[in-house]
């Protein structure tokens, strides 16, 4: 070997001592143990939290405790029907409003709105993430329930002979509001997340649809939306983790009645309600019951987020194939906007 | 088409039809409506805030615990300087434990992780992190330091659970930063003969700083916001407490507390809370985006 290549001597003298390169090593193995440690940290918690959900599904069976349309402190029966079909109903209600406006308002703000109103048209939609949830909870009840209430009695009243939505007594906490205020909940990441993936849009596309006379409502359809309908799914499912995760709100707005309610407008439950309002005076079997309540909804998320971020990489994977120019960035930005609304 | 057509016969020729322009037009009023739909509740919310919160704000409502005293008339029920002290303390907590164990994280991934499987592996439980509910991070702190040592509700517990919250915010806000410091100045301080912990601590630390700071303070102001991961782990006292062993309170636990109150006046006390609240929150977010706009990086 030349090693006569460097000047003044052997590679010994250029070398670092055993005792410099220590903080290097501590470093590099501090910090690979802070990363594992998180791993290590969910791993152990979702342990723990089978564990302690244990005594519950023993009682009922797994399915038992799932499906079982029974949910009675009181003579120990923990049937988790109701609270999941109210976690559905209110996060599909959510979905059903939300994603609609959300999406309308990304299209708006990339595709039709002047550049000068971009910026606080964003910044007024993502304002909306700022609001705590219990303080929508708090607006959810005090205002606009109450003011909702006679257009639900009517429609309720109109529509009696379609079932589950017709019909019977409206009352004040219902399934309908708890859906509604979480979909004005999700709709800032939802349209975040639209805005994201309709930017990267390649001009060309929207330039060839527009110079073959296409309007601009048939180049969005036609340009927009097919190359962005994969991170608008992804970004609604993420909306959807949310609603589904959604305690606070949820268990002002919905009533917290532990029974299967017969139409939209009445009173219910949900997963992550039942936790936040019985965990703090629950024992023995019933807390159990409510870390059952907890794995299940910990399983759905974990379920609903994982497509979800598969369908927004795939986006972005099939984004950053297209444009060169659009290298890099667009995952992480979309990770971002997931991570940060 | 004959050549000896007129402008007028082209335009005719290829002028929108009547029914694609109505079309066109229907559809954009109809993405026109649904954007103002979507300010509407933020108008309304931040109406009713200002109009019923301001008129509960004082002095006193600023410096008085409250007293739980709500049954007879003319006595008062007090303020929310235990919630502002409690909410302060335990997100500044939070904020001690999350914010140097994510820009670790941050710097494993960006710097010696990179795209090794194990740290595609911790970048998956981040993001697995990231759609966790908050009210399960109650519960694992819960599971975990409650059941798990035998004792009861505390300060520094409800902080852990608002950690563990941020801690996917912060990490891969921090992430994205690091990852635009441009490799030349690494290449240029290694080539100088810098130790890796060096460069790290010397060049992209201070380099990616100003950057990181808006992901931080949006983190924070998430975690200011939560009630669920507090109401089993910090719980609900009324008294101003600065010793983070004990229950304490906190904004919107003070807030989900009062609404649920049949008592008018702790009702607006839950008004004047939660515009508190918002403006702590919006203040917050306000810096972050001043100083995500000064930063070079993002």
């Amino acid at each position: 070997m030349e090693a006569a290549s460097i000047p003044g001597g052997d590679r010994a003298t250029l070398a670092r001592s055993p005792l410099a390169r220590l903080p290097d090593r501590a470093l590099k193995y501090g910090l690979t143990a802070l990363a594992a440690l998180i791993l290590a940290l969910i791993v152990y918690f979702f342990i723990r939290l089978f564990g302690e959900s244990r005594p519950a599904f023993e009682k009922e069976g797994v399915l038992g405790f799932v499906f079982g349309n029974d949910w009675n402190v009181n003579a120990e029966h923990f049937g988790a029907l109701p609270l999941l079909v109210g976690t559905l109903i209110t996060s599909a209600l959510a979905l059903l409003i939300g994603v609609p406006v959300a999406v309308a308002c990304a299209i708006y703000a990339t595709e039709m709105c002047p550049v000068r109103l971009r910026a606080p048209l964003t910044a007024l939609v993502e304002l909306l993430a700022a609001v705590p949830s219990v303080v929508y909870g708090l607006w959810g009840i005090f205002f606009l329930a109450p003011k909702l209430q006679p257009a639900e009695q009517w429609v309720a009243d109109r529509l009696s002979f379609i079932p589950f939505i017709g019909g019977g007594m409206v009352t004040i906490p219902n399934y309908f509001i708890a859906g509604l205020v979480l979909a004005i909940m999700i709709l800032p990441i939802v349209s975040a997340i639209s805005r994201e993936v309709m930017t990267t849009v390649p001009s060309d596309h929207k330039e060839a649809a527009l110079a073959l006379g296409a309007t601009r409502w048939e180049m969005i359809r036609i340009a927009v939306m097919p190359y962005c309908r994969s991170g608008i799914v992804g970004g609604a499912m993420l909306g959807l983790g949310r609603a589904i995760g959604e305690a606070i709100a949820v268990t002002i707005l919905i009533g917290d009645a532990p029974q299967l309610s017969g139409h939209l407008f009445s009173q219910g439950y949900s997963l992550a309600a039942a936790i936040a309002n019985e965990f703090g005076e629950a024992q023995g079997l019933h807390r159990s019951a409510l870390f059952a309540a907890g794995l299940v909804l910990f399983v759905l998320t974990l379920l609903v987020n994982g497509f979800a971020r598969l369908l927004v990489v795939r986006a972005a994977r099939g984004k950053r194939q297209a444009p060169p120019v659009e290298q890099g960035g667009a995952g992480g930005l979309l990770a971002d906007a997931a991570a940060g609304a | 088409m004959s050549t000896h057509g007129t402008s007028a016969d082209l335009l005719a020729q290829f002028a929108v039809s009547p029914k694609r322009r109505r079309k066109d037009r229907i559809a954009r009023a109809t993405i026109l409506a649904a954007t103002l739909i979507a300010l509407v509740p933020l108008a309304l919310i931040i109406y009713y805030l200002l109009s019923k919160g301001l008129s509960s704000w004082s002095w006193s409502f600023f410096t008085t615990d409250p007293t739980g005293n709500t049954f007879f008339k003319n006595s008062s029920i007090g303020g929310i300087q235990s919630a502002i002290l409690g909410t302060i303390e335990m997100v500044a907590l939070a904020s001690l434990i999350s914010i140097p164990i994510g820009i670790g994280v941050a710097i494993w991934l960006v710097e010696y992780g990179r795209a090794s499987w194990f740290a595609q592996v911790v970048r998956f439980f981040v993001d697995v992190l990231t759609g966790v509910p908050s009210i399960i991070f109650g519960l694992f702190v819960y599971i975990a330091l409650i059941i798990g040592t035998g004792s009861t509700y505390a300060a520094y517990k409800g902080s852990i659970a608002l950690s563990l919250l941020m801690l996917p915010i912060v990490i891969r806000s921090a992430e994205v930063i690091l990852l635009l410091v441009p490799h030349a100045l690494r290449e240029s301080a290694l080539a100088l003969g810098a130790p890796r912990w060096r460069v790290i601590f010397s060049i992209v630390l201070p380099t990616a700083l100003p950057g990181m700071v808006t992901g931080m303070l949006l983190a924070v102001a998430r975690a200011a916001g939560e009630t669920a991961p507090l109401l089993f782990t910090a719980a609900y006292t009324m008294k101003t407490n600065f010793n983070l062993s004990q229950f304490m309170n906190s904004l919107p636990v003070q807030i989900y507390n009062d609404v649920t109150s049949p008592t008018a006046a702790v009702v607006e006390r839950a008004w004047g809370a939660a515009l508190t609240l918002v403006v702590m929150i919006l203040i917050l977010n306000l810096i972050a985006r001043l100083i995500s706009r000064r930063s070079r990086l993002a």
